[in-house]
């Protein structure tokens, strides 16, 4: 066993163990990285990985292990510590201040002049656009910054803190494939410059693309760490999931029935009152899913909202079932079968109501819940005993307040409502972000079950893989238009990775 | 090599009842020790000042009956208030409510004095309950329709009420027999609510509350409306996903709070006053100090009546060692305040678990 104190370790973590209530989430997990490496930390959602950084970074303590920074015993009680250690995390979310500029941020909290403190940050981003390529506008605000560039002043922030260990945490997710290349070419040049990386991802390809080690977790256990160079894309699959992949599920050809949702020329604003979409027409038929492909932040959330009533367009119309339903509000649409799984689960649910009241959120208003003004809760409960049961929600019982259950169990009781009535339309946003390959797999199924009963399933998802197993159709979303309608069976990845950069465009006539 | 302690939070999955109520009774322990202090500042004895404050108002049949005097119109307020504040709608201005309460029933008994008491005296709650429910209509609009934080509006609008009712009883309303004091007349006989005995315990109004506490709880636990109100309390995204009408809701819980309030007016004009008064002398502060009976209660309308009998006696034994140890009147005040902090410091109590670990530093 080597020496954790060696010197060419920028990090060496042993044993570290991190409970949370119900969770192991790090379990005796040893992590080691080079001096001057880009090591990827690899592994699913929820393996670890984030909280394992955190741990590093100073934001949790460990329950149990030791840490060595740069071959000394090291106690990392906040992030502070972490800094003067010099290490930085660049988190998935970043924590900017949107209304000032980029070297007011820069600067936040450094032990510079007190007047005109962004002077510093001007002098140190010349610096690091000429070094590595980092180049942002010091004037510009934060919210008129594209995610890549915002990615930029968090990495700018920490090398201005003096870090030499820099922590990126999924820093692909929000990117387009084009700042993807240019954000791996800067950390190409920062570990050039004798930076060490520790990269966050459970991407297989950015793994080969950018790491010269690799460390894969798996619900809280370090399995491998490999040179990268060594192994190859299915082997680190198999270890990263615990089991061979199956890269196709199980799904029969589409039979699509009569259009169920169609949307013409649809204007929608974001939450600035910028346009978000930008005339998207599309439609939808039973026993049909229709894959929206995109990264996110280019209008899909929008349009979802609009779809379900929670945001009022601004032009275009929406017809369900030939009837029009523009601008409806959401009670409305919830009674024309209109479903909606939202991408973020906590906007569908009442955290300190009980599975069965959260079961019910949309029907509590209608027979056989409501008897008048008054509640059922003998019809509740059964309904709710009958939903876990066939949905194996793993529940103490239904009287359960819905925000002790899991992730995973959290979504099976969303899908449960949304699905339980056989829906006309089932809109269901990034349905398994978040989530372990068994409650992927289940959800997937799930949505295409629905599709084989006549819903017209609309999906929206990040997950290129997602959207090529299940679709049987593929629009590809970019800056709030459809770039594209594709059959599935005609979309090759090289294709929409090109249309969701923008850089290519199908004709509408053919697709609609 | 040194060791200190340090402490951890970590939340609690599941909050057993009888913790909820440990903290409770112990974060009150802890309230009254720090008073205690207080009191011994001052140079009086805390034991003799508890006792004092005990007896005036448990220890004797005139104190217990003036403990419930008090307590009803905290009750009336406090139940309101558990419904606004389970949808997470802070209406801080049940005393503004009160007073615009009290100002209805008032201009209805000077204006209406034939009629007969079984009309009057209805009819009075009646305009009551409109009144402080308009009143709160306003901050209710200014929330659902421009954001506007209904804390701040709905208490500003205490201050308006307050100075409502000066204006009326220096000026328009002011009695014809008062000898100059800031009184309206007496009410006739059909506007006075009959009392207990000789206590000034005014029993309908104490019926309407313990009525209308029933009836808060089974429309929170049991109704459609209790639903819609419990899930925008939780999370007002998710009630809006479900299509549940936030500004409905809001507008809802403000006039029920607001209107009950109003009758907690109704309640200190026609049982205890007889007439309009300068507002101090209608309520000494009830729609503030029902926040935190509200709060004590857990907001639980069934729970209001308990700590409105606790906090009504906290007031009379507040009288009662003002005249006994010559204390200032804004003793009890802070007595409230202290109790207040202890109470929602104490939640951190019920919802994590705290460790006490010995870190050990090389």
């Amino acid at each position: 066993m080597p020496n954790p104190s060696e010197p060419h370790l920028a990090v060496a973590m042993h044993g570290i163990v991190k409970r949370f209530p119900g969770v192991l989430a790090n379990d005796h997990i040893s992590f080691e990285v080079r001096a001057g490496e880009i090591h990827a930390l690899l592994g699913e959602n929820g393996a670890g990985k984030t909280t394992l950084m955190n741990i590093l970074y100073g934001i949790y303590q460990p329950d149990e292990g030791i840490i060595y920074v740069k071959g000394k015993r090291a106690t990392i009680r906040s992030p502070r510590d972490a800094i003067r250690l010099g290490i930085g995390m660049v988190h998935q979310q970043y924590r900017l201040v949107s209304t000032h500029t980029v070297a007011e941020n820069v600067v936040l909290g450094l032990p510079v002049s007190f007047f005109f403190p962004e002077r510093a940050a001007r002098r140190w981003l010349e610096e690091f656009s000429q070094k590595y390529g980092l180049s942002v506008d010091p004037n510009a605000r934060i919210w008129q910054l594209s995610a890549g560039e915002q990615q930029r002043v968090e990495i700018i922030k920490a090398l201005c803190r003096g870090a030499d260990i820099l922590i990126l945490d999924e820093p692909t997710s929000m990117l387009t494939p084009g700042e993807i290349d240019e954000l791996l070419g800067i950390i190409r040049r920062m570990a050039a410059e004798g930076h060490t990386i520790i990269f966050i991802t459970h991407k297989l390809d950015e793994v080969f693309a950018i790491s010269e080690r690799v460390t894969v977790l798996r619900q809280g256990k370090v399995v491998a760490t490999l040179e990268t160079a060594q192994t190859d894309k299915t082997s680190l699959a198999r270890l990263m999931v615990g089991r061979d992949v199956i890269f196709r599920l199980e799904k029969k050809p589409a039979q699509p029935g009569e259009v169920v949702l169609r949307v013409e020329a649809l204007h929608v604003l974001d939450d600035r009152r910028l346009p978000a979409v930008k005339g998207v027409s599309l439609t939808v038929s039973a026993g049909e899913i229709l894959g929206i492909a995109g990264v996110a932040g280019n209008g899909q959330r929008e349009l979802v909202e609009a779809l379900v009533g929670l945001r009022k367009s601004q032009r275009g119309r929406v017809f369900l079932k030939g009837q029009e339903v523009t601008n409806q509000p959401p009670r409305a649409l919830i009674e024309q079968g209109v479903c909606y799984i939202p991408g973020e689960r906590a906007m569908g649910l009442a955290p300190g109501l009980s599975v069965a009241e959260n079961l019910i959120l949309k029907d509590y208003c209608q027979e056989p819940f409501a008897r008048g003004a008054f509640l059922d809760y003998a019809v509740i409960n059964a309904h709710a005993n009958r939903l876990v049961d066939q949905y194996s929600v793993t529940t103490p019982s239904p009287a359960t307040p819905v925000k002790l259950l899991s992730g995973g169990n959290i979504q099976r009781v969303i899908l449960a409502r949304e699905t339980c009535q056989s829906p006309t339309l089932l809109i269901a946003a990034y349905p398994t972000s978040g989530l372990d390959v068994g409650a992927t797999e289940y959800i997937r199924q799930l949505i295409l079950q629905q599709r084989d009963q006549g819903t017209a399933v609309l999906l929206v998802s990040e997950d290129l893989e997602e959207i090529l197993q299940l679709s049987d159709r593929i629009a590809v979303m970019f800056e709030g238009e459809i770039m594209g309608i594709l059959p599935a069976h005609q979309a090759d990845l090289g294709t929409i990775g090109m249309m969701m950069a923008g850089a290519q465009r199908i004709p509408m006539s053919e697709a609609a | 090599m040194n060791n200190w302690p340090h402490f951890r939070l970590e939340k609690r999955l599941t909050v057993p009842p009888w913790l909820e109520f440990l903290t409770l009774a112990v974060s009150l322990l802890l309230a009254l020790v720090a008073i205690a202090v207080l009191f011994r500042v001052l140079g009086v004895n805390p034991i003799v000042a508890y006792q004092r404050i005990f007896r005036g108002a448990f220890g004797s049949l005139y104190g217990l009956s003036e403990t419930i005097v008090k307590a009803i119109p905290l009750m009336m307020c406090g139940i309101g208030l558990s419904l606004a504040f389970r949808a997470r709608v802070y209406n801080i201005g049940a005393e503004g409510q009160l007073l615009v309460g009290a100002i209805c029933a008032t201009g209805l008994a000077l204006s209406r004095p034939d009629w007969p008491s079984w009309a009057l005296r209805p009819a009075m709650f009646l305009v009551g309950f409109i009144g402080g429910a308009l009143w709160a209509l306003i901050p209710a609009l200014l929330k659902a329709r421009f954001r506007v934080d209904e804390t701040l509006s709905s208490l500003m609008m205490v201050y308006i009420a307050s100075e409502l009712v000066n204006y009326l009883v220096y000026g328009p309303w002011k009695g014809a027999k008062e000898m100059g004091f800031p009184y309206t007349d007496k009410f006739s006989p059909s506007a006075q609510l009959p009392r207990l005995l000789n206590t000034r315990i005014h029993y309908p109004t104490l019926i309407l509350a313990l009525v209308l506490a029933v009836l808060a709880y089974v429309l929170i636990q049991r109704t459609k409306w209790g639903f819609e109100i419990r899930v925008t309390g939780e999370n007002p995204e998710a009630a809006r996903y479900a299509g549940m009408n936030y500004f409905k809701t809001v507008l809802l819980v403000m006039l029920l709070s607001g209107g009950m309030a109003g009758l907690a007016g109704v309640g200190e004009v026609a049982g205890i006053h007889y007439r309009l008064r300068y507002p101090q002398g209608i309520s000494p502060g009830y729609g503030f100090t029902a926040i935190i009976v509200t709060w004590l209660a857990r907001l639980n309308p069934l729970l209001v009546i308990i700590s409105a009998l606790l906090l009504g006696g906290l007031l009379v034994g507040g009288d009662a060692i003002q005249v006994a140890l010559g204390l200032p009147v804004a003793t009890i005040y802070i007595f409230n305040g202290v109790i207040l902090l202890f109470v929602l410091g104490s939640d951190l109590f019920t919802h994590y678990k705290i460790r006490l670990e010995w870190r050990r530093e090389r």
